[in-house]
């Protein structure tokens, strides 16, 4: 079999790796523009800060490619030809395949502002963005980020660690309002403030003002407020990068249309990762994932469908994680911003310090646990993973809840306070009291 | 783009004033040792010594206070791969240089002559001789001088690591207890013993790291002068520990129990070899180095250790244990399994563990003779791989490849191999100082002691290429 995967981002690789694995004979091609070599995407704000050098973005050795087999390509591709099965190159090479993967990633969204074009304007997605970051934000005092998102947050660190002042345009009325409740992102604000970034909530961006020079020197925001400022950082979310896939005539909506397997509409091609939107999505999940871990999900289930082992993607309880500047986040299982009806939201929060749990469960007697979220405070996937699953009850969960955690040692615990918290809130459900963890016992 | 990716270095953000300040007083008691080395006055050369270390740690600590203590409390590692001093800039290497030079001079060029003079150290020395009057009931050596910095380093740089890493309870305690173990067990018990005419004892040192406890000319001179109690308890303790207690530690505690809790050397190099961690070479080739050195040195400590009892038994024939004359003046007049451990002594014990080991701390990382060379390590690191409850656990698929447990890992592990796969990272080298936990972005690693049953497993939530990633 003769693969060719467009895009060397966690999808294309994690295709690759398993495909290696189900058909050692199976010859490989990785076609990359962003950089010959995969990198973490989620690192580039490490480099920028100076905690990892560039090379340092490579999760792998660059021995690692050529004894797997890998061959890498970098280069543009310009054209696919579904019919002739082939991919055209910009250095004018045709690459013919048997079998195709498209994970092209996404693209920074924006929102066709006044003045987005002007030098110092930028969104920060891939390896080009960050040289560019790097290049254009030498000499700058004062910096905007529109958007209160996970990048938003990120530009921000970045920023304040070059000892830029920052402002910050988000337009809910709290902290990444689509994703986090209130109370969440009242932490997270607490974060911002004390890395001195200036937060404007219910603020969004009206234009970009340039200079004789062309280069951005100030915004003006809805509320009419001018903001003197040498950069600026778009922030406001990423769209799935179909151009390529529309040029070819693969069927698309916002993303590329997959099926179950994640095959496309045309056959020999898949499509998977961030650019990819499911037909059909399974119960409460949305149609396009732009996480590094569905990428990874994703890009192995494509592998066994490209193989000929298909089995239909399923992603299993939800997770996710962030650092908010020092402020640590895990997410398993659902947590709406806004909680929906027949749902019970516990929440408990250290009076002083930053640490933070919420567990949602279902308002009935059995008060099975839907979802969590921690800031401050470390979990154990494995064990919520099981909970979530198995529909545990929100009182089992809560006596057992020192199994669940994964704060390093000698960090105080909480789960006394917590359970004794939960009582408070929640009288109609006992808990049997926590165990306690002994100094030679495991978990 | 071969090995690097182009990014053009940026202008790195100007330093407070405040230290700057503070920074200048650093430098000017640095410099206040040049007058306390080469003053002719003794009066004059004791003064300054004094100012200059008042000045070098007050000025350090007070540094250390308003860097990473005008920050939130948290993980501070801005810029760290773009100053000089800590990416192998023209700082770097000056501070290598001036560290390499101390000891070479300390080791080869300060030793007593007849008149007591010290060499280059001589000044400096003397200039200690009041404390250590205090202290031990003799003149200050060049030892004392070194013992005295040594410790003076750990407290110093101790203090800057409880400011840098305040909001983990893991590196608070464990930095306590390298500079209590210092303190203690390396600086002051030894020198209360040499007060009481007591033997010179570390009681915080172990053969193999610190080989000649358990020759044969160190037990009988412990037996003899430490008298009848503390010199058979001295030598109880060394074997002991060597032979039962660190296997039993090594089990439930991992190496970590010795190697960043206690150990001297891992105690500077977790301190004042903090700034320097993410300097060890993290790739394959290194690796094999490793592995290709540190065993090897076990071997030939062992070896010279068994020669040498087996020489004073008389199990050995003579020429073993006959002085020969050689043309290499180190080994003249030595027997040949004498000359065995005198080259162990030079190669491994001075050269490799001081000259290599701290005075490269700037340009290879602080943790380069524990990972290289120490025989102590190696032994600690077999137990710990086949004979321990430790691991570091990777919380489920939680890792997103970022890169920063490899990097600031000191014994050169690329944690992220382990952590990307879901795999629990079970290493004979990993000494278990937690930075990667405590930089970890996602909450994905944890140190514990667990059950052997299962201690591999990697988490059934992240499908682990089997993909032959290290060799």
């Amino acid at each position: 079999m003769n693969l060719v995967i467009i895009g060397n981002g966690i999808t294309g690789v994690t295709c690759a790796l398993t495909v290696r694995q189900l058909r050692p004979d199976a010859r490989i091609t990785l076609i990359s523009e962003e950089s010959p070599y995969h990198i973490s995407r989620p690192a580039l704000m490490y480099a920028y800060m100076g905690h990892l050098r560039p090379q340092d973005l490579k999760p792998y050795g660059d021995w690692f490619w050529a004894e797997n087999r890998l061959e890498l390509v970098h280069a543009t591709v310009t054209g696919l030809d579904t019919a002739q099965q082939q991919v055209e190159l910009s250095t004018g090479l045709a690459l013919p395949y048997d079998k195709l993967l498209v994970a092209t990633g996404s693209v920074s969204r924006v929102h066709n502002w006044p003045g987005q074009d002007l030098a110092g304007v930028q969104g920060l997605y891939g390896l080009a963005d960050l040289e560019r970051m790097h290049r254009e934000t030498h000499a700058v005092h004062q910096a905007v980020v529109v958007g209160g998102g996970l990048i938003g947050i990120e530009l921000a660190e970045m920023l304040r660690s070059r000892g830029i002042a920052v402002t910050m345009l988000v337009r809910d009325a709290h902290y990444w309002g689509s994703v986090l409740p209130p109370e969440e992102a009242a932490l997270v604000n607490r974060q911002l403030q004390a890395h001195g970034v200036t937060v404007q909530y219910g603020t969004e961006l009206a234009e970009i003002i340039g200079d004789e020079a062309g280069r951005a020197r100030a915004v003006r925001t809805s509320q009419g407020e001018e903001i003197p400022c040498q950069w600026v950082g778009l922030a406001i979310g990423v769209t799935p990068n179909i151009g390529l896939a529309q040029a070819a005539g693969l069927e698309t909506d916002r993303g590329i249309l997959v099926d179950e397997q994640l095959q496309t509409s045309q056959a020999h091609v898949f499509a998977a990762g961030d650019c990819a939107q499911h037909r059909q999505p399974g119960p409460e999940e949305v149609p396009i994932e732009q996480l590094w871990y569905t990428g990874r999900q994703q890009g192995e289930t494509v592998a066994y469908a490209i193989c000929g082992q298909p089995r239909p993607y399923q992603r299993g309880p939800w997770f996710n994680s962030a650092k908010f500047f020092q402020l640590e986040y895990q997410t398993y299982g659902r947590v709406p911003a806004r909680l929906p009806a027949g749902i019970h939201s516990f929440y408990w929060q250290h009076p002083t310090e930053q640490h933070l749990l919420r567990i949602n469960f279902q308002a009935d007697a059995h008060g099975a646990v839907m979802g969590m979220n921690t800031m401050g405070i470390r979990q154990r996937h494995d064990v919520w993973d099981q909970w979530l699953r198995t529909a545990t009850p929100i009182t089992q969960v809560l006596s057992a809840l020192g199994t669940a955690n994964f704060d390093p040692e000698f960090f105080r615990r909480h789960e006394a306070a917590i359970v004794g918290e939960f009582a408070r809130q929640f009288p109609q459900y006992p808990v049997a009291p926590p165990r306690r963890k002994g100094i030679f016992s495991f978990r | 783009m071969n090995s690097t990716l182009p990014l053009p270095t940026p202008p790195l953000p100007t330093v407070p004033a405040t230290e700057k300040i503070l920074l200048t007083i650093i430098g000017l008691g640095l410099l206040a040792l040049l007058p306390a080395a080469f003053a002719a006055d003794p009066w004059q050369a004791r003064v300054s010594l004094y100012v200059a270390l008042a000045l070098v740690s007050g000025g350090t600590l007070l540094w250390a206070a308003r860097k990473f203590g005008s920050h939130p409390a948290g993980v501070q590692q801005d810029n760290l791969w773009l100053r000089a001093s800590t990416s192998r800039g023209n700082v770097a290497w000056l501070t290598a240089v001036v560290l390499t030079g101390f000891y070479v001079v300390l080791y080869w060029f300060s030793s007593p002559d007849e008149q007591g003079n010290f060499g280059l150290l001589n000044n400096l020395i003397h200039a200690l001789d009041p404390f250590s009057q205090a202290l031990r009931q003799r003149p200050a050596d060049q030892w004392f001088l070194y013992g005295t910095f040594y410790t003076l380093a750990i407290l110093v740089m101790g203090g800057r690591a409880l400011w840098k890493y305040r909001h983990s309870p893991y590196q608070r305690i464990r930095t306590v207890s390298v500079m209590f173990f210092q303190l203690g067990f390396a600086y002051l018990l030894p020198s209360l013993l040499l007060a009481f005419q007591r033997p010179e004892y570390y009681f915080s040192y172990f053969w193999p790291l610190k080989y000649d406890y358990l020759f044969p000319g160190t037990v009988s001179y412990l037996l003899k002068d430490g008298g009848p109690g503390l010199g058979v308890f001295m030598v109880f303790w060394g074997a002991v520990i060597s032979f039962v207690g660190t296997p039993v530690l090594t089990y439930f505690f991992g190496k970590r129990w010795y190697c960043s809790w206690v150990c001297g050397c891992g105690g500077l190099a977790e301190t004042a070899g903090d700034p320097y961690r993410h300097l060890s070479d993290k790739s394959r080739e290194a690796w094999r180095w490793e592995v290709r050195l540190i065993y090897p040195i076990l071997g030939l400590i062992v070896l010279v250790t068994a020669l040498l009892w087996l020489g004073v038994s008389g199990l050995l024939p003579a020429w073993a244990t006959t002085p020969q004359a050689s043309s290499i003046g180190l080994f003249n007049n030595l027997s040949p399994v004498d000359a065995l451990s005198k080259f162990y002594g030079f190669a491994i014990g001075a050269v490799f563990s001081g000259v290599v080991g701290v005075g490269f701390y700037p340009l290879l990382g602080n943790r380069v003779w524990c990972r290289f060379g120490c025989p102590m390590a190696a032994y600690l690191g077999l137990l710990q791989k086949h004979f321990s409850r430790f691991r570091i656990t990777t919380n489920g698929a939680q890792c997103i490849s970022c890169g920063n447990c490899s990097n600031i890992c000191e014994m050169g592990i690329d944690v992220k191999q382990y952590a990307q796969r879901g795999e629990p990272i079970i290493r004979a080298s990993c000494v278990g100082c937690g930075l990667c936990s405590t930089v970890c972005p996602r909450g994905v690693l944890n140190l514990e002691n667990g059950p052997r049953e299962g201690r591999y497993q990697a988490s059934p939530l992240i499908s682990a290429e089997s993909l032959r990633i290290l060799s």
